[in-house]
């Protein structure tokens, strides 16, 4: 069985090139997410994660390659909650609800749904400013479930967090995603945090971004981030990740 | 490059077909249990830890915070006005006592024509900002969204803001005679500029990220006007409305006072109008008094309700 048998993936980056003017910010990258994968892309400052994700889920478009994203308008998650302030918790998820063209009478119950599938029951009527940063990406997780995309792209999701929160907050995603099988892109420049969750890291350079080198993890869950398989790994990749860095010091 | 991995996904999570969500509550007891320890134990330990609890001010605290210094303030304004009158600073058909004015309130209002003049003006000045809003909400969507449009007319639609609409007064006249058609006109080109203008200056203090969010969430076009654009605005729009507001109303004391017939019914501008011919400075200074309530009530009544309203839910209110 070789890989073009399987199913369709749930986005297929082919040799795609993004220049802002004249500076290019992604050369040739080529990256598929299969169906309900887990992927991360590692990379320094100006490798172009964010640019990459953007392209992924519409918000721009390449310069040269193609996007295909086969699973409909992937979700996405960003640093920063992006809930919307106006609306209370489950108002924000029905909203995406109704976006996507549920019938007013199913929402409450799919957005209670949600909410449970993230432990947040009874939340539906707090506040985006009552609740705490941990529960505000929690809520931000159901809102980008609630579109029902087969692909979530998550754009450092955790970087704003307290290391404990973000330590539960990565086994949630890792339940949440064995619970709904959908497949994750998520960028980092957290190296333990790329190996802790992905079922394959890809280490992008920098400018201009390119795929440096990919890792299959095949270390079995549960994971935790102080794991000496993690550890181990995590050390492999972040010489190498020092390498890429090293050469933009050399001129 | 491209992965070509033949890796069958079984390392983790169900083994299900891409079912999502097809099984809700399942996967989820049996992890708690697992080597993580209690999850969801500690997860509400954290969120019990972060979350600020926010109290309601009790409403006695609230009344002496909030209302006893500007009793205050009137009470001292009372005093002093009463004292300069009771040394005669001026000769008292110039500057009456706070009590003739109040008779001259109280003659009015056995004459029972009080109320139908304060309404004659309030009803006008609604009706004209009803239909400023309407107006001035598609133009100020319109300045803010469409390049060209900002360009052209954002500027002129900034510089009207500061014309005093009294100078619209005397064209308004030549234009539609001494009719409801000059009042109207005369209120629609004071609130409309500022209706817009605040709704251009909401848009412009938009998260853009929530302008991402809205179309990653697939909320574009007239959806992501309703659903993101206007909501997000709106602190903005509505002290763009509490202007348009001040703007209506000014506008329509100047357009009452100056406009004057018959036909035209008597509103609080043309009483003070009629104080004026009669030397009568107990009226002028009653109806001047009329005016400011009627102003600070609407902005009581209406638009700080309203605001606090707003700013409370999205937790900007101090």
């Amino acid at each position: 069985m070789t890989a073009t048998t399987t199913t369709r993936p749930a986005a297929r980056i082919t040799h795609v090139s993004k220049s802002f003017g004249p500076q290019q910010v992604l050369d040739d990258i080529s990256v598929d997410v299969a169906d309900g994968e887990f992927v991360t892309l590692l990379g320094a400052s100006g490798c172009g994660k964010s640019t990459l994700l953007n392209l992924v889920a519409g918000l721009d478009t390449p310069t040269s390659g193609t996007v295909e994203v086969p699973g409909g308008r992937p979700a996405l998650m960003f640093q920063e909650h992006a809930l919307f302030p106006w609306l209370t918790a489950g108002g924000n998820i029905e909203l995406a609800l109704k976006l996507r063209g549920m019938p007013k009478a199913e929402r409450p119950a799919e957005a209670e749904r949600l909410l449970e599938l993230v432990r947040l029951k009874g939340a539906h009527r707090k506040r985006v400013h009552e609740l705490s940063g941990g529960m505000r990406q929690r809520v931000a997780l159901a809102r980008a479930l609630a579109q029902d995309s087969e692909l979530l792209l998550m754009d450092e999701p955790f970087a704003a967090l307290d290391a404990i929160t973000r330590d539960v907050l990565h086994e949630e995603l890792t339940r949440v995603r064995a619970e709904t099988n959908v497949a994750v892109l998520f960028v980092t420049h957290n190296v333990r945090e790329a190996v802790r969750l992905a079922e394959r890291v890809v280490l992008l350079s920098s400018r201009p971004g390119r795929v440096a080198r990919e890792w299959q993890v095949d270390i079995p869950h549960p994971r935790r981030i102080e794991d000496a398989d993690v550890a181990a790994l995590s050390v492999e990749i972040t010489e190498q990740l020092r390498g890429e860095i090293r050469r933009h010091g050399r001129h | 490059m491209a992965d070509t991995e033949t890796r069958p996904k079984t390392a983790d999570g169900p083994a299900a077909p891409p079912a999502a969500a097809a099984e809700p509550a399942t996967g989820r007891r049996e992890q708690d249990g697992g080597p993580g320890g209690d999850l969801a134990g500690l997860e509400a330990g954290l969120d019990a830890l972060d979350t600020r609890t926010t109290s309601r001010t009790p409403l006695p605290v609230l009344l002496r915070r909030k209302a006893l210094p500007p009793l205050v303030a009137v009470v001292l304004v009372l005093g002093l006005w009463q004292t300069a009158f009771a040394l005669e600073l001026k000769p008292d058909y110039q500057l009456p006592g706070p009590l003739m004015v109040w008779d001259a309130l109280a003659e009015e209002w056995y004459k029972g024509t009080i109320l139908s003049i304060v309404w004659q003006s309030v009803s006008r000045g609604a009706l004209g900002f009803a239909v400023a809003l309407l107006a001035g909400t598609p133009l100020g969507l319109l300045v803010a969204r469409v390049r060209p449009v900002r360009a052209a007319i954002g500027p002129i639609l900034s510089g009207l803001q500061s014309l005093p609409s009294v100078a619209w007064v005397p064209a308004a006249i030549i234009w539609f005679g001494l009719t409801d058609a000059t009042i109207y006109a005369v209120v629609l080109l004071g609130a409309v500029p500022s209706i817009a203008n605040g709704l251009v200056a909401g848009v412009d203090r938009i998260d853009p990220l929530h302008l991402r969010a809205g179309t990653v969430l697939g909320a574009t076009g007239l959806s992501g006007v309703r659903h993101v654009l206007l909501p997000a605005a709106l602190p903005g729009y509505i002290s763009g409305l509490k202007q348009g507001w001040a703007f209506s109303w000014r506008s329509l004391m100047a357009a009452e006072l100056i406009a004057t017939s018959p036909e035209l019914g008597v509103g609080l501008g043309r009483l003070l109008e009629t104080g004026r011919a009669y030397q009568d400075m107990p009226l002028v200074l009653g109806a001047i008094l009329l005016i400011l309530l009627v102003g600070i009530g609407i902005e009581l009544l209406v638009f700080a309700p309203l605001e606090r309203r707003v700013l409370r839910h999205r937790g900007l209110l101090r």
